[in-house]
């Protein structure tokens, strides 16, 4: 495999060399030539990508695991290390692949997009810079290289959200991203230093094959609290588990995802739907076999996952702002892969089937979403905002824009034979198959209400009459550099569904279970049908509200005169205002206060009297240096007298 | 005569020595003072020469040899008294106080 072993080097090196080069020369000089630049070692990463998965997949090592390189970064003691490398198995490769390739595409597509922005060149070093990251979070090891990078990637987020730092909207925007997800990890480092010091060691290898009964009798005595072993190493899932409920932005700690559209849009297409915000989800599925050995931890996952699935759905029913309405799709989605891994435990026994159900979902949203914000951006480009209120009658003046939207949204809302079909239908299967029938049932409403919001973002920008000025003065017309990645985009968006089904079904199985895995599950054929027919049912809805003869455009863009339930999921259930309240009264409001009177009396109380002690210690010494020569021949005569008798007594 | 009595006229002059030195405000006075005291210092080697020692010419010599030194320090303590008056026109040591803090 010597070959692979190089080529996966090129795979980290390229973005991190566009990284550097791009942020510390290129840049500033030429943006065409960062461009350039970032477009090539992108590809050349890609192709590598590319490459390594095919001699992965063909060579018939494939469902093994294997470390292709590994080099020695931290060592806590001789058998407590933690490296950096890059671990290959189907997931990780398939992660790559699409990490890579969403890459390449939103670099070209940002030639396009950020033509003319003062900060060209940073804007290319920083889209590298989050392309390493992922990666090298994708390929991690074990789990303190995945800290690593995690945090890398919640840096580069920042950075990118608040590109354009002149915006205060956006300032914010990132500040609070930064700090929701920072509040996050610290329970995911939390978790990390629980589960290092039961287990003694960070490796995915190590954890995936713990089992619980074997620190059953162990007990960690802290002085002040004992503690099993067992559950603590259960307590250590959970908070590795909110690391990624903070990244994959789950209820409650959601609202940063939509407040990040603020940032340029093929960052969101890149981090805030495609990649970065399935880390948490990837985090969940590399832990599997370690999440799976609690049944409280996998129901969890599951409530989080499916409550923020149907929660978002809900709010993008109504939202006007196209990038946002894309948020909250992207949430639900990140709502159906979460619940899928966490619906893999029925009472004592797991089911495998979700596992792979989402990282396939994982697969095919990555494609079809990226491909909707990159749409997105192209209108907003366009017609200069984000509302629904300033487009409509986009279809003619886009035409390959709008093919390749329907076939995004016809692949997110689940009609066959498009990619969202395949992933959504597996996933729903192991709701049923894990008999849980209400996440089942919201899972069918959810992709009922995928499909109404869709398609109601589909007719309201681009049929109907045109409402803003730029669309009838004509002067809206299609970039190349943006339409190029869209147009390969939605290739696949159409086909990843069923061409990588069987790769997918042969290979994709998580490691070894250690508790009992039910392998006979029943069938259930008429989900799909029900599924589609659901699909046909909101989709028809959508058309008849906003797109028929007799569909009143005016009337569905209104957001003021409306029911109170209307505005209430219009104003996104109110959970920014709660955000901030909460932030107002209780942290500035109470936790900052404290912390305020003991900075200000406590901290600085001890420091100004350590100053006033040694300023008296200086006077006393001060004093004594009076030139006046008697005195100093006074004390030298009674020091030596001292010092003489002194000597002679017995102390 | 024996040797406490002429320990105990050296304790004396150097007594009167030190109190001259921390009483004086004048730097002459001050010098003759310190005088008084090597003076003291030098008697007591006479006496321990005469009185003690099995050879007396050791302690004479060495007598002599610090009056010798004396004599160049006192010149060259007039030469800076000399110097300092012609600077500031007074030698009260209350008034040289330029060094405190």
């Amino acid at each position: 495999m010597i070959n692979e072993v190089s080529i996966s080097y090129l795979i980290f090196l390229m973005p991190l060399l566009t990284f550097v080069v791009n942020g510390l020369f290129l840049g500033k000089r030429s943006a065409k030539g960062a461009a350039a630049f970032a477009i090539v070692c992108n590809g050349i990463a890609f192709a590598s990508a590319l490459f390594l998965a095919v001699s992965y997949f063909t060579s018939g090592f494939a469902p093994q695991k294997a470390i292709l390189f590994e080099i020695p970064f931290l060592k806590f003691a001789e058998t407590f290390l933690a490296n950096i490398g890059l671990l290959v198995d189907p997931l990780s490769i398939m992660m790559l692949v699409v990490v890579t390739f969403i890459s390449f595409m939103v670099n070209i597509y940002s030639v396009g997009y950020m033509r003319g922005d003062r900060a060209e060149g940073r804007f290319f070093a920083l889209l590298s810079l989050f392309s390493f990251s992922m990666l090298g979070l994708v390929a991690a090891t074990n789990l303190f290289q995945m800290f690593i990078f995690w945090e890398l990637v919640g840096v580069s987020s920042y950075l990118l959200i608040g590109f354009w730092y002149h915006k205060p909207s956006a300032v914010s925007a990132s500040k609070q991203a930064f700090i929701l997800t920072r509040f996050a990890d610290s329970f995911f480092l939390l978790g990390i230093v629980i589960v290092s010091y039961v287990v003694q060691s960070f490796d995915f290898a190590t954890l995936n094959a713990l089992t619980l009964s074997a620190f059953q009798s162990q007990v960690i005595d802290l002085g002040f609290i004992t503690m099993n072993k067992a559950t603590a190493l259960v307590l250590g899932g959970v908070f590795i588990f909110t690391g990624g409920w903070g990244k994959s932005a789950m209820f409650p700690m959601h609202i940063w995802l939509p407040n990040a559209m603020e940032g340029p849009t093929p960052v969101s297409s890149i981090i805030h739907s495609a990649t970065m915000v399935v880390a948490g989800v990837y985090l969940v599925a590399r832990l599997f076999p370690f999440f799976a050995l609690s049944g409280s931890t996998m129901n969890l996952i599951m409530v989080v996952g499916a409550f923020t699935m149907v929660f978002a759905a809900v709010i993008a029913c109504t939202q006007k702002d196209i990038k946002r309405i894309l948020a909250y799709s992207t949430l639900s989605q990140l709502g159906y892969m979460m619940f899928s891994l966490g619906a893999c435990r029925m009472g004592d026994v797991v089911i495998a089937t979700g596992w792979t159900a989402s990282t396939y979902h994982i697969f095919t949203h990555a494609f079809f979403k990226c491909s909707l914000f990159l749409i997105a951006g192209s209108l907003i480009h366009q017609v200069h905002t984000n509302d629904l209120d300033a487009m409509g009658g986009l279809r003619k003046k886009m035409p390959l824009t709008y093919i390749c939207a329907l076939i995004s949204i016809l692949a997110i809302s689940g009609i066959p034979p498009f990619s969202g079909f395949f992933s959504k239908d597996e996933i729903i299967l192991t709701a049923f198959q894990g008999h849980h029938y209400v996440v089942f049932g919201l899972a069918l409403l959810t992709s009922g209400l995928t499909t109404f919001y869709m398609f109601r973002l589909f007719f309201l920008a681009f049929h109907g009459a045109p409402r803003s000025e730029s669309v009838k003065a004509g002067h809206v017309h299609e970039d190349f550099f943006m339409t190029l990645p869209i147009a390969i985009l939605a290739i696949p968006a159409l086909a990843s569904g069923f061409a990588a089904k069987d790769l997918f079904e042969h290979f994709f199985v998580p490691d070894k279970l250690n508790v009992p895995q039910l392998m006979m599950l029943p069938e259930a054929h008429w989900i799909p049908y029900v599924a589609v027919a659901i699909a046909v049912v909101a989709l028809l809805i959508a058309w008849v509200l906003y797109a028929s003869p007799k569909a009143k455009v005016d009337r569905a863009l209104d957001d003021i005169n409306r029911s109170s339930i209307y505005k209430v999921i219009y104003h996104k259930f109110y959970f920014d205002e709660i955000y901030y309240a909460v932030v107002r009264q209780f942290v500035i409001g109470g936790i900052a206060r404290v912390a305020r009177f003991i900075q200000d009396y406590i901290i600085e109380g001890i420091l100004a009297f350590v100053v006033w002690f040694v300023h008296k210690l200086g006077d006393l010494v001060r004093t004594a240096q009076s030139g006046n020569l008697t005195f100093y021949l006074g004390t030298l005569v009674v020091g030596v007298l001292l010092w003489r008798f002194l000597g002679q007594l017995p102390f | 005569m024996t040797l406490m009595n002429v320990l105990i006229l050296s304790f004396i002059l150097f007594g009167i020595g030190l109190w001259g030195l921390m009483r004086r405000r004048h730097l002459v006075g001050m010098l003759i003072s310190t005088e008084i005291m090597l003076n003291a210092a030098n008697m007591n080697f006479i006496a321990f020469a005469y009185f003690s020692a099995k050879d007396a010419t050791a302690g004479s010599v060495f007598s002599i040899f610090v009056i010798a030194v004396t004599a160049c320090e006192m010149a060259v303590a007039l030469a800076i008294i000399v110097s300092m008056y012609r600077r500031r026109k007074s030698l009260d040591v209350e008034q040289l106080r330029d060094l405190h803090d």
